[in-house]
């Protein structure tokens, strides 16, 4: 001990070197880990909000009535009226391989648009409207990139000619982007400019439903079971230690379980959101058990002497007055849970949940697929245009995420500590 | 001032003195050869005390000799604890508490406890009150609850504090508010046998006359045992006393006789100040 408090003895200073030292590295690191997350984010987000925005090329389309029987819209062949349209245009196009380059310009779903568009004005027949449809993939990417830039050179995906063509539109003002309301309002496609989420978005949506519904009401009671009313013995520490086990199996072998008895033992719809959501289920289960043990458990065991003393039975003490202070607590676990569960694909892929889905789903046994599956199967397909559609499917998934974890940080800060 | 007009209050002055009658003539708390230990520790040994009915009864003695430990077994709180083994008899109103055919439920709504912690519940204080009331169905309509909480807290002191903020939580008040509100909790439900474990550690001296008061006026129709530090408060307010020191009880007997001329030298040296 020093003489007095204003002596600096060599032992201080190196303690107090000691403890910059260590904070220095504490700062460090934190500077490294969010340098990660700011270089992983913005990359993706840059790549995915190409995919918000969707080039449409403009067509003078000639309907000649000649091909389109105004008895029988449907039946008429679209995509030849829409391929003449092209070759009035380019009338100086001949040879085969450059005329099928030349139809390749506007995407497969054209046809379509223009159907419609006849069904429900068939009056259009024998006028020649100017209409706008989706361009096809490659000429959609190289026009974004583009662009801004003015000219453009031709890649390996698109030739010399094909810029020549997409320079002409642009010059007459007849391709431009639009907003691509189609990504978040369709389901997946083959071709990527079609591609949209949502089949995958429901699907999700349908296996977290089930997944909740079954998880949190089973979690808790099982939790409030084990931490209120078991007697503690080896039988309950043996429950304990394997739930614990069970939080740490990897998530493929809950898939596996899946596969075995839900779908070959129960013979349950194969892909089907209702066996999804049963096996995230199974895989949340262990999380909240823990989280709403952990959470009972914080409750103060005076409050339970308090009314216990008071002669309220074990159930009414636990109900009345332990389980509303550990809700909070419980909804926070449960809401992590969902949002692993949201984020899972392993266990999917097993029970099929991996297939090609256009149509939304619209019930819990139609056959789905979810978010994270979603971007699996677009990150491998070839076409490169699925790229920003990875990106912005990831962008979709961590924006749920990021929100399910606020409301979870939220919903502690709001109820934290009132006793 | 303040006591004699809650003691008088209307609310329901003349409805428990008949079961006030059939008490007086059962010996209320009977423990013998009560051995209390938590885990291997022994907590208490031996312990035989008799409580009569409508006396106040306090244990003294220094701090972790087992008063709480011993004041618990009478309601059966030690059950909440796995590691704690009561071993003797504990009658109460000449049944074996301890015996498999007994309720605790039941035992503990005629057992109350007030707890050395204050742990009012995290609710209005309405609530706290009346929530004893309500698992036990012992009001008809709203007013007669309302009814008893106010009477509740005026008997306890604490009324005129709180009665324009019945809905802020319990937890909101200071801690000799809360000990009073434990208190009025306690005695909302009018259990025949009260255990006050310090009552009034957090309480300035005029609330610990109130709840002094109070205890003197509850013992007309329960039976008190209450656990505190201060001689003065023992002498003050208790028929019998029970001096505890490590585990064992030591001596005990009228007040009187305690604080007077007290068989042990340990009690003596305790009464005096010398050991605690
Ligand atoms: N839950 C428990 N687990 C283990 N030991 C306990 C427990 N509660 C009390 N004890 C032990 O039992 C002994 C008696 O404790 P008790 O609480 O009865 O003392 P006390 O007389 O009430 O003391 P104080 O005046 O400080 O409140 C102490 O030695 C204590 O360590
Ligand atoms: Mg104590």
């Amino acid at each position: 001990m020093t003489k007095s408090f204003t002596e600096i003895t060599p032992a201080l200073k190196r303690r107090h070197a000691a403890e910059a030292r260590f904070q220095w590295i504490g700062r460090v690191a934190i500077v490294i880990a969010i340098g990660f997350l700011i270089t992983m984010v913005v990359s993706i987000a840059v790549i995915g909000a190409g995919a918000l925005r969707q080039s449409h090329i403009a067509l003078d389309v000639f309907l000649d009535p000649a091909e389109i029987n105004a008895e029988e819209i449907k039946n008429a062949d679209f995509g030849g009226v829409i391929k003449a349209a092209l070759r009035t245009k380019f009338s100086d196009v001949t040879k085969r391989r450059d005329k099928r380059k030349l139809y390749g310009l506007v995407s497969s779903e054209a046809a379509y648009t223009l159907r419609d568009m006849v069904l429900r004005n068939p009056s259009l027949i024998g006028t020649t409207p100017k209409i706008w449809f989706i361009a096809s993939d490659d000429i959609d990417i190289f026009f974004k990139s583009h662009n801004a830039s003015g000219g453009g050179e031709e890649t390996h995906r698109i030739s010399s000619k094909e810029v020549a063509w997409i320079n002409e539109f642009k010059k007459a003002g007849d391709i431009e982007t639009r907003f691509n309301s189609r990504f978040f309002l369709s389901g997946d496609s083959r071709e990527p400019e079609l591609a949209g989420i949502l089949s995958a978005l429901a699907g999700s949506a349908f296996s977290l439903a089930v997944c909740f519904a079954l998880s949190f009401p089973v979690g808790i009671m099982a939790a409030i079971y084990l931490e209120e009313f078991a007697p503690k013995n080896r039988w309950s520490d043996l429950i304990e230690v394997n739930i614990n086990n069970l939080a740490a199996v990897p998530s493929i072998v809950f898939g596996l379980l899946g596969l075995a008895v839900l779908l070959n033992t129960f013979g349950l719809p194969r892909s089907s959101p209702l066996v999804g959501g049963i096996v995230l289920a199974l895989m949340t289960l262990p999380t909240i058990i823990i989280a709403s043990r952990a959470a009972l458990r914080a409750v103060p065991p005076s409050i339970r002497e308090a009314a216990l003393g008071l002669g309220a039975s074990q159930i009414q003490a636990t109900f009345h007055h332990v389980a509303p202070l550990a809700l909070p607590g419980m909804l926070t676990g449960a809401i992590v849970g969902m949002a692993r569960a949201l984020g899972e694909t392993a266990p999917l892929l097993m029970i099929g949940m991996v297939a090609f889905i256009v149509d939304v789903p619209k019930s819990i046994v139609a056959p789905a697929t979810a978010l994270p599956v979603q971007i699996f199967l677009w990150a491998d397909s070839p076409e490169r245009a699925f790229l920003e559609k990875t990106c912005a499917a990831i962008i979709v998934l961590l924006t749920f995420l990021v929100v399910m974890n606020l409301a979870a940080v939220l919903l502690r800060r709001k109820f934290e500590r009132r006793f | 001032m303040l006591s004699m007009n809650a003691i008088q209050d209307p609310v329901y002055r003349d409805e428990p003195a008949v079961e006030a009658d059939q008490r007086d003539v059962q010996p209320v708390i009977s423990a013998n050869n009560v051995t209390v230990s938590y885990g291997d520790k022994v907590a208490l040994s031996n312990v035989s005390l008799h409580a009569p009915a409508n006396q106040v009864t306090s244990l003294i003695g220094p701090s972790g000799c087992g008063k709480t430990t011993f004041l618990r077994c009478l309601n059966r709180m030690n059950d909440l604890i796995d590691i704690c083994r009561v071993e003797g008899e504990i009658l109460v109103a000449g049944q074996d508490i301890y015996d498999p055919a007994v309720d605790v439920v039941s035992l503990r709504a005629h057992v109350g406890m007030v707890f050395q912690k204050a742990n009012p519940f995290p609710k209005s204080i309405f609530d706290n009150v009346a929530y004893g009331l309500r698992i036990h169905e012992m009001t008809t309509s709203k007013t007669e609850l309302q009814d008893r909480v106010e009477f509740s807290l005026k008997r306890a002191g604490l009324w005129d504090e709180v009665s324009d903020r019945l809905n802020d939580s319990g937890t909101s008040l200071s801690g000799g508010q809360q000990q009073r509100l434990c208190i009025a909790r306690t005695i909302a439900v009018e259990p025949q046998v009260i255990l006050m474990d310090e009552p009034c550690s957090a309480l300035d001296p005029v609330a610990t006359a109130r709840i002094e008061e109070l205890i003197d006026e509850l013992r007309k129709k329960f039976t008190i045992i209450i656990v505190t530090h201060s001689m003065h408060q023992a002498a003050r307010i208790s028929q019998r006393t029970a001096f505890f020191h490590m585990g064992e009880l030591v001596e005990h007997g009228e007040t009187e006789q305690i604080f007077t001329t007290p068989k042990d030298t340990r009690t003596e040296s305790y009464i005096t100040g010398r050991i605690g």
